[in-house]
């Protein structure tokens, strides 16, 4: 049975998200994650710079609001202090495979044990639509005008690809949310990320292709059709690496 | 530095490679796991800066040190830092600039530790020791005060003060303040409401305008409490000089050997140079008649003395960036030609 209620996690205030948007959603699931795994006074969140800045409007636990692409390395600091706790980073694209690569690289090749939740939806949402390090080839930005890859843009980069490569890395999987039977999947690979940071596992990552109509300027129903036609074929779902 | 950064309760460095301060984390990355404390090298600046605001937040003891460039580099984070009042140390053993500059001394990082450095309108508390024995000291005072003001704390320190030896008396630590709770600390809301720790603060009136009168008034606060400085021989001195660090011990010979010859010299030495010590050189700038800014640079430091001095005395300058350092001749030779031209203005006058 689906969970109908409440979590304990998520506030009860009013989103600032668009409609469509897969933020929604996305925190839902690490709420209901939490909330099963009986952590929230345990947990603590690192918000990135984008549109999820505002997490801690949400979630009902300790938050860290984090430079642009730093979450990694403030985790970093947060969970070897404090190993007993357990420490995620939510991440937006141009946050985490952009300005704040190198975090991201080396924090998975060290294996910390913390839990990042990659929200790829191919734009920078918070600024207005401008080209993010996953915007697809071809697909139209704010700053790629004339579509990614006409003038020397080079082709999207693909995290999970990317770090599968590190022998440091725990688990790395990439899940969407545009469709119910992708909503569940992405629980389950979120809940395990939790689980493996319990058991002192390391590094695990989720990336979630998730919606974002505004930027792409699209309707909301067919910004669920691009993911499942467009991004899907770009960046393929599946597990990457899993050495839990 | 880094022994007594592990004295005073030290659990938290992250740092980067860099000239000529390698010995902090090389030591670090050894002493750390003996006392059950992190070393993490980071993979930059920027990380390091980062895990420091991390392990700051989750209530640890941190320090991160570095050199002119990767000072440079950590900028974002102190501002972060600062802006979120956190406590931390960060120590800059400056070399010479701009750019990749060379790896001697320097001093050309003043206008960046006292005067900003990152975006928006914050201070560091800005120690500038000028022996080993006084870094030691300092390093252990620098977590109190940090802690005491919620404030990042800047070591400025230089290249010869990163590489030299002499012998220090390794002191037990004991604080010299009553340190308040740390109340901000993330380690999960357990019989508590969440705690968030942010910088963003998107209304104005009563959220960002309100918070930046609120660090201003900390930092009025810090100003009227903390004020350190040396005064050698400036009762009776004529030519007094300005000089911090290293810069200022060279500078003391000089005043040595000037009084040997008869010139009435003197030495005013900041130890903390935000907050400035002003009054030294307010009380200096009636009694003496010439003042002599002696730094590392191409004069940055100097600016805020003529500040404090406000016109009432006439100030000097030696100084040279990019690797130059004073010998005590130098000093000595430039306090003479001014003793000459102050013995000649008054023959004309007469």
């Amino acid at each position: 049975m689906p969970n109908l209620t409440r979590t304990e996690v998520l506030t009860d205030a009013q989103t600032h998200y668009c409609p469509g948007c897969g933020h929604g959603i996305i925190h839902r699931l690490v709420a209901e994650v939490i909330d099963e795994l009986g952590i929230r006074e345990k947990t603590i969140g690192t918000a990135p710079v984008g549109c999820a800045v505002l997490l801690y409007d949400y979630f009902n636990c300790d938050i860290i609001e984090c430079a642009h692409g730093r979450p990694p390395a403030v985790a970093t600091g947060m969970k070897r202090v404090q190993p007993d706790k357990i420490v995620f980073t939510y991440q937006g694209d141009g946050d985490l495979a952009a300005i704040g690569t190198s975090e991201t690289i080396h924090a998975a090749n060290r294996g910390e044990n913390i839990t990042v939740i990659f929200v790829n939806n191919a734009i920078y949402g918070m600024t207005g639509g401008q080209m993010a390090p996953t915007t697809l080839t071809g697909m139209f930005s704010t700053t790629s005008q004339d579509g990614r890859g006409e003038h020397g843009e080079g082709p999207p980069l693909k995290v999970c690809e990317l770090l599968s490569s590190l022998e440091g890395v725990c688990y790395l999987e990439r899940t969407a949310v545009s469709t119910p039977k992708d909503v569940i999947s992405a629980k389950r690979a979120i809940k395990k990320a939790f689980q493996n940071q319990i058991d002192g596992k390391g590094f695990s990552l989720v990336e979630v292709l998730s919606m974002c109509p505004t930027d792409w300027k699209l309707s909301t129903a067919k910004a669920v059709d691009f993911v499942n036609n467009e991004m899907k074929t770009a960046f393929p779902l599946g597990v990457y690496v899993d050495r839990s | 530095m880094a022994e007594a950064a592990v004295q005073a309760g030290c659990r938290f460095f992250a740092g980067y490679p860099i000239t000529p301060q390698n010995e902090v984390p090389e030591y670090m990355s050894k002493r750390m796991p003996q006392v059950g404390g992190v070393f993490v090298q980071a993979e930059s600046e920027i990380a390091a800066i980062n895990m420091i605001f991390g392990a700051s937040a989750a209530g640890a003891r941190c320090m991160t040190s570095s050199s002119s460039p990767g000072v440079s580099l950590k900028q974002e984070g102190i501002s972060y830092i600062a802006a979120a009042e956190l406590p931390c140390l960060i120590a800059n053993m400056q070399r010479g600039g701009p750019g990749l500059g060379n790896i001697r001394a320097s001093q050309a990082d003043y206008f960046q530790a006292v005067k900003g450095g990152g975006h928006g309108d914050y201070r560091l508390i800005v120690l500038a020791p000028a022996s080993l024995q006084e870094l030691y000291n300092l390093t252990m005072n620098a977590f109190d005060w940090a802690d005491y003001y919620r404030n990042p704390v800047m070591i400025l320190g230089d290249g010869i003060l990163g590489q030299m030896a002499e012998p220090v008396e390794i002191l037990p630590y004991e604080p010299i303040l009553e340190l308040p709770e740390k109340d901000f600390v993330l380690d999960g809301c357990k019989g508590r409401k969440p705690r968030v720790v942010k910088t963003l603060i998107l209304k104005p009136a009563d959220g960002l305008i309100a918070h930046n009168e609120h660090l201003q008034e900390k930092y009025k606060r810090i100003e009227s409490e903390l004020s350190l400085c040396e005064e050698y021989q400036t009762t009776d001195a004529e030519i007094v000089i300005a000089a911090y660090g290293i810069t200022a011990r060279i500078a003391k010979g000089a005043v040595r050997m000037a009084r040997a010859k008869g010139i009435a010299a003197g030495l005013i030495r900041p130890i903390t140079l935000w907050p400035f010590p002003n009054e030294p050189f307010i009380s200096a700038a009636k009694t003496a008649s010439q003042m002599l800014v002696v730094e590392m640079s191409h004069g940055q430091f100097i600016e805020d003395v003529k500040l404090a001095v406000n016109g009432q005395c006439p100030v000097e300058f030696l100084g040279k960036g990019g690797g130059w350092y004073p010998t005590e001749e130098i000093i000595l030779e430039k306090i003479e030609s001014m003793a000459a031209a102050s013995a000649t203005a008054v023959k004309g006058k007469l």
